[in-house]
């Protein structure tokens, strides 16, 4: 998998970076969440601002259970595939859905609530930012230059020393 | 040229090409471990916490069954709280339902009207309706009645307590009407759901307690937050000694709009003719038709019971369900009428401490260095920020509402060593209860809300929010079916009728009144004749 786009090393590098920071953010999220059991996403669902009795359902007792695993593994996933470099196209679809759904039940719209976030916001939070960097990831994927998938494009014809 | 080159070298591994495919795993590594580690010791030291304040915040078993023959009730007083209390019971109003469906159309996340229809069948009939105003009783028998069930209208209460279509008679009347009410309804043996205050003078409580006493009928007085959940977890919370020595209570009414102030509107058709006024003003000094004293009943002394009787009663409740504490020895009030002055003759704004010397929650300190209490109530109708409830001990501070949480204090003795080592911090609560944490409640007024987040509109019983009057009327009626006591009988009752009425009089006489526990009456005043002072239409006497 590469990209189409000319870019610099410096370019490149920084397209890298950015990939591990977002990958390190939604990995502890992920990760943190899995070992403690008593974390839920009921009372963030279903207080949701927007498209709420989507998200009063998936907040329900016949649903939260199943929700809650599912978004602790798509935090995983998309952290792993970034910070691996694996796969990560993928992981940033991933992430770009699980943020939208963020950002839709609680939007920075004017006259939501903006109750439990820090800093101010008007349509854009960091939940939108980071789902458009994401998308960058998705357009300029860097695997290939940092991480697994270049060994995978390597593996046919391995060097030996 | 360095793009081209870096190509090049990608066309077979190199220990470059190694160290950059799989850099990504020490971090893996690193923040896999960093999360793991913060999960854990997170998971940890709530687990520990739990094991060391033990708290049981499993709801109680549901009262009896609602099995056997209907119980048939009659509604005395159908304005306010009447209509409510039906609901409780199962039966809504016509214009409500509507415009509970209306409300819950335009907001899916009002669940008023699914909660009500949601709510167990209690296996009761409204039979009677006993209202001095037309409009409402007649309103009574248009939403109630059945093809199965009419639902008669009686012009006095006499009439229906002594009927033979009722069981048990429900009494939401102006406070001057609790007892005679009351008491008359258990001497026909009829079951009494009575609402708070319990009664409106000092010599009726006694003459209602002697009535209970002799009748075996089932009675309970209309304090439903005694089946709110963090009110039976709080109780636990006590009963292991988790805050110490509490030493200080403190308890509010937070109101600031025209509802809280008991400016209630007053109906177009009312007058002389479609009240009956005569009635309504019982044992009250008779002044002419006033259509403003009918419906704003609460801000004179003569029918209602002020902030002392009406609210506080309420909170002093709360903290008795609680601790048990009973009467307090003495009772210090002060406030005044200073943000509706609208001829009331009630205070809008109140204090009232209450001293408990001899009691105690319990101590972790040496033995006999902690004893005594007071009690602070504190009232404005002019004023919402939202004070809480809280129960200051030397361990710990409670505040208690619809959740209740808990905080270690900072000098605590009994958690000393678990603040040292961090494990507790006396910022972050070590306890938390919060049922609504996982559903959207529907609050719609500054009123409805003050009542909500005190405990005393609804409650949750394996996570469904339940109307916290149903519970209550269902203990009621599954004793009158099943047997026991309910858990606001006389004695919680008298108890909160006393206090309400000592904070009432040094209100009026501006002056200590104590109690007299071994000969369980208000110690008199020289020159007063106590319940003439508690119900003289005047703001104060002295």
């Amino acid at each position: 998998m590469t990209t189409d786009i000319n870019l610099s090393r410096t370019g490149r590098n920084s397209l890298i970076l950015l990939r591990i920071l977002i990958g390190w953010h939604f990995l502890y999220e992920g990760v943190l969440k899995l070992y403690n059991p008593a974390w839920t996403s009921k009372a963030y669902l279903s207080s949701a601002e927007l498209l709420t009795p989507l998200f009063q359902w998936l907040s329900g007792d016949g649903m939260i259970h199943l929700v809650d695993n599912l978004n602790i593994f798509s935090l995983m996933v998309v952290g792993l595939s970034l910070l691996l470099g694996y796969f990560e196209r993928i992981g940033s679809v991933f992430g770009i859905c699980l943020l939208l759904m963020y950002y839709l039940a609680h939007p920075a719209l004017p006259g939501a609530s903006q109750a439990g976030t820090e800093g101010s916001y008007w349509i854009i939070n960091k939940n939108l930012i980071e789902a458009a960097a994401l998308f960058v990831l998705y357009q300029m994927p860097t695997g290939t230059y940092f991480g697994l998938q270049s060994l995978k494009k390597n593996s046919l014809n391995p060097k030996t020393k | 040229m360095s793009e081209d080159k870096s190509e090049d070298k990608r066309s077979n591994w190199s220990r470059r090409d190694l160290l950059k495919g799989i850099a990504g795993v020490p971090i893996v590594g690193s923040v896999w471990w960093a999360g793991a580690s913060k999960g854990v010791n997170n998971t940890q030291a709530r687990d520990s916490i739990l094991k060391t304040l033990n708290i049981n915040a499993s709801p109680p078993p549901p009262s009896g069954p609602m099995a056997g023959d209907p119980i048939r009730i009659g509604i005395i007083g159908f304005g306010i709280r009447g209509p409510q209390l039906c609901r409780a019971l199962g039966f809504g109003q016509k214009s409500w339902l509507e415009s509970m469906a209306e409300a819950a159309k335009k907001n899916p996340k009002d669940t008023r009207l699914s909660s009500f229809l949601e709510q167990e069948h209690l296996n009761v009939h409204i039979t009677a309706v006993c209202d001095l105003f037309d409009v409402r009783a007649q309103d009574a028998i248009d939403s109630f009645s059945t093809d199965v069930v009419k639902v008669q209208r009686f012009r006095t209460h006499q009439e229906l307590v002594e009927s033979d279509v009722v069981d048990a008679v429900i009494i939401a009347t102006p406070d001057h009407w609790h007892a005679p009410i009351a008491i008359a309804a258990l001497q026909a043996g009829k079951h009494v759901y009575v609402e708070k205050p319990m009664t409106h003078n000092i010599k009726e409580t006694y003459a209602l307690k002697d009535v209970v006493e002799a009748s075996n009928v089932v009675f309970q007085v209309g304090h439903q937050h005694r089946q709110t959940q963090s009110f039976l977890t709080a109780q636990d919370v006590v009963k292991k000694n988790i805050l110490g020595h509490v030493s200080l209570i403190q308890a509010n009414t937070n109101r600031n709009d025209d509802n809280g102030a008991w400016q209630y509107p007053i109906h177009e058709k009312a007058n002389p003719n479609t009240v009956d006024w005569k009635q309504f003003i019982g044992n009250a000094p008779m002044i002419p038709f006033n259509a403003e004293h009918f419906f704003r009943w609460r801000k004179w002394w003569a029918y209602g019971s002020g902030l002392s009787g009406d609210l506080m009663s309420h909170d002093y409740d709360r903290v008795n369900c609680i601790l048990k504490m009973g009467i307090p020895s003495s009772v210090v009030a002060s406030g005044g009428i200073y943000t509706h002055k609208d001829g009331r003759n009630v205070p809008d704004v109140m204090q009232v401490n209450m001293e408990f010397p001899d009691f105690s929650t319990g101590s972790s300190q040496v033995a006999g260095k902690e004893k005594g209490m007071t009690m602070v109530y504190s009232a404005t109708l002019g004023n919402q920020y939202g004070r809480t409830t809280a129960f200051m001990g030397h361990d710990a501070t409670m505040e208690v509402g619809n959740s209740l949480t808990i905080y270690a204090d900072g000098k605590s003795t009994k958690f000393k060593e678990k603040i040292v080592s961090e494990e507790m911090d006396p910022n972050v609560p070590i306890y938390q209860y919060d049922p609504a944490s996982g559903s959207v409640d529907g609050v719609t007024s500054a009123t409805a809300k003050y009542f909500a987040d005190k405990g005393l509109l609804w409650t949750y019983r394996d996570g469904k929010r339940v109307d916290s009057t149903h519970l209550h009327v269902r203990e009621w009626l599954s004793c009158i079916r099943n047997g026991g006591t309910p858990s606001c009988n006389i004695k919680e009752g008298f108890e909160e009728a006393m206090t309400s009425h000592m904070g009432g009089l040094s209100y009026k006489l501006g002056r200590r009144i104590d109690w007299n526990q071994a000969k369980q009456e208000i110690v008199q005043v020289e020159g007063y004749d106590l319940d003439e002072a508690l119900l003289e239409d005047k703001e104060k006497i002295v």
